[in-house]
C-alpha cells in the first residue's frame, strides 16, 4: 500500500529544540533493529544551540540509488526512496559517502546500510513516522499541506535543494520563511558564513533595553 | 490556495527520471536493466523468463546428453592401483585406521574385525557426509550425526536415515601387509 498523496512529512529546522526524541522513538523502532536512522546535526556546536533533525528526505532522483553498485536501493511509486535491499547490499559505501544530505547509514557490524524509509510500515497505512509523532515542538511534522499553512502561518515548504551544481527535488519538504524571494534551499552558500547565535541575540537584547532605557 | 510539491519529471508511470533528464528510451541499457524503480525491478518481462527457461533447459539436456555419450563412448576409468594401506601387525583386532585411497580421496575408514580379517570402507556417511565411527563389538558403523548405522561386514545401511551403503574398499593381504585394490561403489 502506498503512503497517500495528500500526506507529506515537513522538517522545519526553526522549530528544533534538540530534546533527541526523534532518535530515540526511532531507537525504539524494531524495523532497523535499534539502530537510529535519524540524525541530530548542530549547525555550529561551539557558537549556537542549534540543532536541526537529518531523515530522508527522499529524492525525486535519488544519488544513493545512482551510486549503488549492486542494485539495492529501490524508490517506490509513492516516491518512498527504500532502505537497502538486504540480499543486495554489499556494504560499499558508495551511498553513504554520495548522499549529499548525510542520510544513508552504514552498519558494519550487518554488513548492511540502512537508512530512513519514512516508516514505510507506518506511513503506508496512514499513521505518522515515529519521529513526527513523538516530536514536541513538531520540528518534524506529518500531515496535508493544508495543516501546515494553516499551522505555520509565517513558513512555506520547499521542497528543492542546491548543492553546487546538483538540483535535488525531495519528497519531503523543508519550512522556511514565507517571506523568502527563492524556492531553492542553496545548501552551500552560507558554508562559510558565521553563524547566527548569541552574538545576535545579545545586540537585539541591547536594542530593547535602549528602547526602555529611553 | 495551496500549492502543491514541486517534483521533477516523471512519466505517467511515476518513474525516476535519470540525472540528465533524457527519457528511458534514450537511455543507455545498463539503467534500462537496473532501474531505480521497485516496480520495474520486480518486472521480469516473459521474453526474458523465456529465454531463462530455454536456455536452462537446453544446458541440462546437453549435460545429460554429455554424460550419456561419455559412458559409451568414453574410455573407460584406468584399474585402480595396488597401494599399502596397513602391515597386518600395526592394528589391533578392533583397531581402525583412516587413509586415503587413491591418493587424495575422501577418507577411507580400515577396521581390524579378526585375526585375519579387514573391511575398509568410505569414512564419509552415505547420509550427509558426516564421518562414520567403527563398532566392532556390535558390528556395526554408526553416523553419530543423524544416528545412522551399518553393517560392518557389508557396509549397508541398518538403521537411521542413510539409504545407500558405504563404499566398500576391496583388499588383499599379503605377505603380512594389507593392500587396497579398488573402490567397489555403493548400490
Amino acid at each position: 500500500m502506498p503512503v497517500p498523496d495528500t500526506l507529506e512529512f515537513f522538517i522545519d529546522p526553526g522549530r528544533c529544540i534538540g530534546c533527541q526524541a526523534c532518535v530515540q522513538a526511532c531507537t525504539e523502532c524494531s524495523t532497523h533493529k535499534g539502530q537510529s536512522m535519524i540524525q541530530l546535526d548542530y549547525v555550529d556546536r561551539s557558537r549556537s544551540t542549534q540543532t536541526v533533525p537529518v531523515v530522508c528526505l527522499h529524492c525525486d532522483t535519488p544519488t544513493c540509488a545512482e551510486v549503488c553498485p549492486a542494485d539495492a536501493i529501490k524508490r517506490t511509486p509513492d516516491g518512498v526512496v527504500q532502505s537497502a535491499r538486504k540480499p543486495r547490499c554489499i556494504a560499499c559505501n558508495n551511498c553513504v559517502l554520495a548522499c549529499p544530505f548525510g542520510v544513508p547509514k552504514m552498519q558494519t557490524e550487518m554488513h548492511l546500510m540502512m537508512k530512513c524509509d519514512m516508516c514505510y510500515d507506518r506511513t503506508s497505512v496512514g499513521l505518522k513516522p515515529w519521529c513526527a509523532s513523538v516530536c514536541p515542538s513538531q520540528a518534524l511534522a506529518f500531515g496535508t499541506r493544508e495543516e501546515m499553512a494553516r499551522l505555520r502561518p509565517r513558513a512555506k515548504p520547499v521542497n528543492t535543494f542546491q548543492f553546487g551544481q546538483q538540483m535535488i527535488r525531495t519528497k519531503v519538504s523543508m519550512m522556511v520563511p514565507r517571506d523568502a524571494a527563492t524556492d531553492i534551499v542553496d545548501v552551500t552558500a552560507a558554508m562559510y558564513e558565521p553563524t547566527v547565535s548569541h552574538t545576535m541575540l545579545d545586540e537585539v537584547f541591547d536594542q530593547d533595553r535602549d528602547e526602555v532605557d529611553a | 490556495m495551496i500549492p502543491r510539491a514541486v517534483h521533477g519529471p516523471r512519466d505517467m508511470e511515476g518513474q525516476t527520471v535519470p540525472p540528465d533528464g533524457r527519457p528511458l528510451a534514450d537511455q543507455p541499457k545498463w539503467r534500462r536493466d537496473f532501474p531505480i524503480d521497485w516496480a520495474q525491478d520486480e518486472y521480469v518481462s516473459r521474453r526474458d523468463l523465456v529465454k531463462f527457461i530455454v536456455l536452462t533447459s537446453v544446458a541440462l539436456a546437453a549435460g545429460q546428453v554429455a554424460l550419456v555419450m561419455r559412458s559409451l563412448f568414453g574410455e573407460p576409468d584406468p584399474p585402480p592401483s595396488v597401494q599399502a594401506v596397513a602391515g597386518v601387525d600395526e592394528l589391533p583386532i578392533g583397531g581402525a585406521k583412516t587413509f586415503s585411497y587413491p591418493e587424495g580421496s575422501t577418507p577411507r575408514l580400515l577396521v581390524r574385525t579378526g585375526p585375519a580379517a579387514f573391511v575398509a570402507y568410505d569414512q564419509q556417511c552415505t547420509h550427509l557426509l558426516c564421518p562414520v565411527v567403527p563398532l566392532v563389538d556390535q558390528g556395526r558403523l554408526h553416523c553419530p550425526c543423524h544416528n545412522g548405522w551399518f553393517d560392518l561386514a557389508t557396509g549397508r545401511p541398518l538403521e537411521g536415515p542413510p539409504r545407500r551403503a558405504l563404499p566398500r574398499i576391496l583388499l588383499e593381504v599379503r605377505d603380512g601387509t594389507v593392500y587396497a585394490t579398488g573402490v567397489e561403489d555403493s548400490a
